[in-house]
């Protein structure tokens, strides 16, 4: 059984005419980093929002199909009780920062606080969630007096801090530099690999292709094509549906018809694209 | 003319952040300048000094012949253009027309010549059949554009963009090069904060690397995203087609595709 499970879901807003998500079966298993890449409007973030239980226990609308996390089926749970294993960054981490709270430290404990862990054990979590994104010089500075890459670390610490099974991120490293862009993908491959399972929605293929595990692609809420990152990436089909590819593969595929590039594999990634163009 | 003239700027926030140590530049009208480095490096704090948002700690920033010192936010509006990187910091209006007229109105535009920027601006933005809609019920890739637009309907000579391309996809990033290539043609300043190197390579023709306050490299395109060593320091990776030509020891260095083909023929 699938850690994650989607089986036919269908979802409208309330004030959409269309469904957002068409007929969606996805299964994820425990410790697998899904990445999800598709045009803005695609329904990215609704996928996210209704694997963290905000859609539709919060956003209402219309749904059908089931969404189950561990067993658990949404439609049988509280918001409260489902966000104890699903934890979502926001694409815009200014809507993660509760408002409350003066210093990102403090911040950081909010979540914790608010499900009675003890304070003790609460410093120690903290601590270690801000070692592991290396924000520690970011602990008593405002958490709006911060950049949009550095509001970007603190929104994703404040979700690793609760420790979810499920860790949902979409856009998390849209406003970073390439630095926090490495450290962010390198923190979730090690959660992966300690047995957290990832979903997270991002634009950077060269990033994807170095670090996910699966790769869906979604257009109009429907899954267009799904699989391992490289054949997903490089395929023509992407470029059909206008989808953004890495400079590697566009650069390789122009270089394949001008008999430059003589492998069949197109490149997603720089190393990949050195062996090819060396070979 | 209206250049940008900085002269040994300092800002230290009232926190004690000091967050730019000493920037001397200028910006010739007409130029199209990327801005980059790291988190934290200085460049929105920078250019919220042209509009004057932010007021120097010590040194100067001119706009023309006015000193930003000497005068009002509203007044320098009419100069500098500045797109916020998060719409919704910057968007209040019930529908996108009136979004969009706001800027222009408010600069006491006559009422024609008002209409005519705010259809050229909707034109560019492609929002044309979106004008009754409420900028909050648009996606934000949508509202991102109203942003866009509510700044270039303004017809300042210098428009600023504070990371255009954040979480915008292909078809969306092709949009915005192309408003970035019409301000150019019409003669005016554009100067943009990106982490989207290469976005940065294949539109801007001069940019200004920062680290720490600092500036670490100021130049032709192709001469900064060159020099991999010292970018790293503000953890800047040059253009992917550049790393890969160095990696495969060309000589040159290329920042584009057909470039990149041509020399490896």
């Amino acid at each position: 059984m699938a850690f994650v499970n989607l089986q036919n879901v269908t979802y409208k807003y309330p004030l959409t005419k269309e469904p957002v998500l068409q007929n969606i079966n996805l299964q994820i298993q425990e410790g697998e980093f899904v990445s999800i890449i598709g045009q803005n409007g695609a329904g990215k973030s609704t996928l996210c929002y209704a694997l963290a239980g905000f859609v539709p226990h919060f956003f209402k609308g219309e749904i059908s199909g089931e969404i189950e996390v561990d067993g658990r089926k949404s439609s049988e749970s509280t918001l409260d009780e489902w966000v104890l294993n699903v934890g979502l960054a926001f694409q815009n981490p200014f809507n993660q920062i509760s408002g409350a709270k003066y210093t990102v430290f403090e911040e950081l404990a909010f979540g914790l606080e608010n499900i009675g862990v003890p304070r003790d054990e609460m410093k120690v979590r903290v601590e270690e969630a801000m070692t592991l994104t290396g924000i520690r010089d970011l602990a008593d500075r405002s958490p709006y007096s911060l950049s949009g890459g550095q509001q970007q670390r603190v929104a994703l610490t404040s979700i690793l801090v609760m420790r979810p099974r499920l860790l949902v991120l979409d856009e998390p490293t849209s406003q970073m530099d390439p630095i926090g862009t490495r450290e962010v993908f390198g923190v979730v491959r090690r959660m992966a690999e300690e047995g957290m399972t990832v979903v997270m929605v991002e634009h950077k293929v060269e990033w994807i292709a170095n670090f996910a595990d699966r790769v869906i692609a979604l257009k109009e809420g429907q899954i267009l094509m799904e699989g391992k990152p490289n054949e997903v990436l490089t395929s023509g089909l992407l470029v059909e549906n206008h989808f953004g590819v890495s400079r590697y593969t566009s650069v390789a595929r122009e270089a394949q018809q001008r008999g430059l590039w003589k492998k069949e594999k197109l490149p997603v990634t720089l190393d990949e694209s050195v062996e090819g163009f060396r070979s | 003319m209206m250049n940008i003239e900085i002269t040994n700027l300092c800002f230290t926030y009232p926190t004690g952040l000091e967050a730019l140590k000493g920037i001397s530049l200028t910006m010739n009208l007409g130029e199209q300048v990327a801005i980059v480095g790291q988190n934290g490096a200085g460049k929105t704090t920078l250019v919220r000094h042209f509009n004057g948002l932010l007021k120097p700690t010590s040194g100067s920033v001119s706009i023309g012949d006015w000193e930003t010192t000497k005068q009002s936010v509203a007044k320098l509006a009419s100069r500098v253009g500045y797109v916020f990187q998060n719409p919704d910091e910057q968007l209040f209006s019930r529908d996108v027309l009136t979004e969009v007229s706001f800027g222009p109105r408010n600069l006491g535009y006559a009422k024609g010549r008002v209409d005519e920027l705010v259809q050229r601006a909707l034109a560019l933005t492609e929002l044309a059949d979106k004008t009754g809609t409420n900028p909050y019920d648009l996606s934000p890739t949508w509202r991102k554009m109203v942003a866009l637009a509510s700044i270039i309907a303004m017809d300042t000579p210098i428009v600023i963009f504070d990371e255009p391309t954040t979480g915008q996809d292909a078809v969306n990033v092709a949009r915005i090069a192309h408003v970035i290539a019409e301000l150019k043609k019409e003669g005016k300043t554009v100067i943009t904060i990106t982490h989207d190197i290469d976005f940065c390579a294949e539109n801007f023709e001069r940019v200004i690397a920062l680290s720490k306050g600092q500036v670490l490299l100021d130049g032709p395109t192709r001469e900064v995203l060159g020099q991999e060593e010292i970018l790293a320091q503000t953890y800047v990776d040059p253009p992917q087609l550049t790393r890969l030509g160095k990696r495969l020891g060309l000589k040159e260095v290329v920042t584009r595709q057909e470039e990149f083909l041509k020399a490896i023929k």
